[in-house]
């Protein structure tokens, strides 16, 4: 019997030219690092939340992507929550830092920083 | 939407954990506060895009302080009660104080002699301590809006020179302000730490430093990650401002000689004139950092015009003996750390005086090498603090050495015949405990006085005295055979705590020693317990908005569930909860929250026979047409 694989799409994960060069920059600055990682974490006050690393070394589960020059990793399991994701970065009054864009939200705590799919 | 900033791998905080950790650079003229963005080291801005907040606090008549540009701009026309450069003053007493005939403010010295000074402003009585507390209050709400979050802990960065009550003092001041010190640092070694020095290989630095109105040279060498104060030296009253008065002057000069060629007469300026003519000198010396000549033109209050053109030659030989000045103490520090300049393996630059050119080639032309200048002299004391502060939150992984300071002047005790016996010398790396033992001089002695002391003269009398205390109940027995142990203790902050122990009978006498020039608990509890003072009536208006909050939800809901089933009840029924709403709407609008909390209740009360009916009603509707097993209960 043939065992037949189910075939996954995966989207991307992309960056905004802005966010691109931060990376860029921040990554400069700290002399070392391939790329960044997006991942979620299974905690906070509605299910999971971003984390946002630099990427020393890759492990061999990881999926790479390309946005505007930056490496962008992600491991499987956070994959599936933020496929498609458009990394940002803004301003919002004296703040200023990266922004989720996920299709994958269904609802966010009011803080943002976790969220439900 | 919180803004994310990348961590170190692995490092990632929980939501709502982030550990926010802020650099201060406490300066006398201007203050700034810096933080670690995704790994980056950078100045916060006010709204107004001011890196900067002028080191000014002035005390309003409404009882409103406010700090930095505004105050600074008030300055002149309420000197009394505007607080210009409060640092020179941090744990210090009146003696201390040497130019007092020059400073406009009325200071009160406290009955005890070995206490701080303290200002008569119109809001009251306030120590240097408080007044620092307020421009840090100011830095630690810009950090807190601009990190969107409760801070974990800042850096503050001291002179090199600040001795234990100095430190002490600027601890206090954090303390008040609301502020977590993760630690007190040396401002040359936050400047080291900006230019990553602490990551390079071992050696000796100089950290040059020409701010404002103060100049501070230092000395710093680098082994296996401590920085060590080898020497420091300075002009406390040499600055940036002393080259735009050179401006100023000058152009004076050349403004009398026009008139006097007019054969017209010179009247002396105003205050707004002078004021003008400052600005505009100080414009025309930053000018000159990038360009051949400057153009000075103003209109003074008499109406007349000035207009005058300084080159960067003439600015350079006005200047010259200020740029000169500098090096006598830099001259000093050299042959006090007993070096040459084939020693000095980098210079830093701090201070945003040293953009001059002169200044530059002057250090660049006494130590034969090009100073390190891309960072901005103005932030890099602040970029300096806010790296220690995210390392020592733990935002960083454990490869990055945590740097460690030295004692910055030795710490002893008085003996017999006024003498200093130094127990932890200058330049021990913090945190440090060490001791020594001590006996009695006569027979039967049975108590000992202990005066704490720094410095590194050899006389009681040629050092600062931090402290004394007694210790009591020493056995009587002959002279030098009691055994006491005295222990002193500096913490990484750089602050001191002495004990003495009472060896050989046994019996212990525990003492524990505060900075006299400090303040006591009780002091700090007070002051903490009038800032509170605000907090009351803070917490009143809130009060007052969550009563208004509930009173328009209730009365909204009220209303719409009268709108949807007012044939539930009687028409007597539905007029007495009209009445209620119509008595609630008015009392909403007083200032007073417990007689809305109460309309509210009242209101609430009025309609529970409706409220019981409605849910009968919906009950029943939801019942209707439907099995008893269909309905779980």
């Amino acid at each position: 019997m043939t065992e037949i694989g189910k075939v996954i799409f995966i989207m991307a994960i992309t960056l905004t030219q802005t966010a691109a060069d931060r990376v860029e920059k921040f990554l400069a600055n700290r002399g070392k690092g391939i790329g960044l990682r997006l991942g979620v974490k299974t905690t906070g006050c509605s299910g999971m939340a971003y984390t946002l690393e630099f990427v020393d070394e890759l492990h061999p589960e990881d999926t790479s992507f390309e946005s505007h020059g930056v490496k962008v990793i992600v491991d499987p399991k956070s994959l599936v929550y933020i496929d498609g994701t458009e990394l940002d970065f803004t301003k919002e009054g004296l703040n200023e830092g990266f922004k989720f864009n996920n299709p994958n939200v269904k609802d966010e705590c009011g803080c943002g920083e976790s969220f439900t799919v | 939407m919180a803004l994310l900033q990348i961590s170190e791998p692995g490092m990632s905080a929980a939501p709502h954990q982030h550990k926010l950790a802020i650099g201060i650079d406490l300066g006398t003229t201007n203050s700034l506060v810096a933080t670690v963005f995704s790994g980056m080291s950078k100045v916060l801005q006010d709204e107004h895009g001011h890196a900067l907040l002028p080191s000014v606090v002035r005390y309003l008549p409404s009882g409103e302080v406010v700090v930095g540009h505004e105050a600074q701009a008030q300055q002149s026309a309420d000197p009394v009660n505007t607080v210009v450069s409060v640092k020179r003053f941090m744990g210090r007493s009146l003696k201390d104080i040497a130019d007092r005939a020059h400073i406009p403010y009325h200071f009160v010295d406290s009955a005890d002699t070995t206490k701080h000074l303290q200002i008569q402003t119109r809001a009251g009585l306030r120590t240097p301590i408080e007044i620092s507390a307020e421009i840090l209050k100011t830095l630690k709400a810009r950090a807190e809006k601009s990190l969107g979050g409760e801070l974990t802990g800042a850096v503050i960065t001291v002179p090199a020179y600040f001795d234990d009550a100095q430190r002490q003092a600027t601890k206090d001041a954090a303390r008040l302000a609301g502020l977590n010190v993760l630690r007190l640092l040396n401002e040359p070694t936050a400047a080291a730490v900006a230019y990553g020095l602490d990551n390079a290989a071992e050696g000796t630095f100089v950290i040059y430093d020409l701010g404002g109105g103060t100049f501070d040279v230092s000395i710093l060498k680098l082994t296996k990650g401590v920085f060590e104060v080898l020497a420091t030296n300075g002009d406390s009253a040499l600055g940036g401002d002393d080259f735009d008065h050179r401006i100023y002057c000058w152009v004076l000069d050349e403004i009398r000689t026009k008139v006097r060629e007019s054969h017209g007469h010179f009247n002396p300026l105003n205050e707004q004139d002078t004021r003008l003519l400052l600005t505009k000198s100080r414009q025309a010396k930053e000018w000159l950092t990038d360009n051949h000549e400057a153009q000075i033109t103003c209109r003074l209050s008499d109406g007349s015009f000035v207009d005058v053109t300084l080159t960067a030659t003439q600015f350079l030989e006005l200047t010259q003996h200020l740029v000169t000045k500098t090096l006598s103490p830099t001259l000093k520090a050299m042959r006090d750390a007993n070096l040459g300049i084939e020693d000095i393996k980098g210079v830093v630059l701090v201070g945003g005086a040293t953009r001059m050119p002169q200044v530059r080639h002057a250090v660049e032309d006494y130590f034969q090498q090009t100073p390190l200048t891309n960072l901005d002299p103005d932030k890099v004391v602040a970029l300096g603090a806010a790296i220690q502060a995210n390392a020592l939150v733990g935002n960083r992984s454990e490869e990055d050495l945590l740097l460690l300071d030295v004692t910055p002047l030795s710490l002893g005790l008085e003996t017999m015949g006024g003498l200093v016996e130094k127990i932890i010398p200058r330049n021990s790396t913090l945190p440090v405990a060490r001791a020594q033992d001590f006996t009695t001089y006569k027979d039967g002695q049975t108590a000992m006085s202990i005066q704490v002391l720094q410095g590194e003269r050899e006389l009681v009398a040629d050092c600062r005295s931090l402290a004394r205390f007694e210790l009591r109940g020493i056995p009587p027995m002959a002279a030098g055979a009691a055994r006491i142990r005295v222990t002193f203790q500096v913490d990484a902050d750089g602050l001191l705590s002495v004990s003495a122990r009472e060896q050989t009978s046994g019996i212990e006498a525990n003492v524990v020693v505060k900075p006299s020039y400090g303040l006591t608990e009780d002091e700090i509890t007070q002051m903490l317990k009038s800032s509170f003072g605000s907090a009351e009536t803070d917490k009143k208006s809130r009060m007052l908005a969550e009563a208004r909050v509930s009173a328009g939800a209730i009365i909204q809901s009220v209303k719409l569930a009268l709108a949807a089933d007012s044939n539930l009840i009687s028409d007597v029924e539905k007029l007495a909860i009209e009445a209620e709403i119509l008595k609630l709407e008015a009392i909403a609008k007083t200032e007073d929250a417990a007689a809305i909390n109460k309309a509210v209740d009242s209101l609430n009360h009025a309609t529970e026979a409706f409220a019981a009916a409605r849910m009968n009603a919906s009950v029943s509707r939801a019942l209707a047409g439907k099995n008893l097993d269909e309905v779980n209960l």
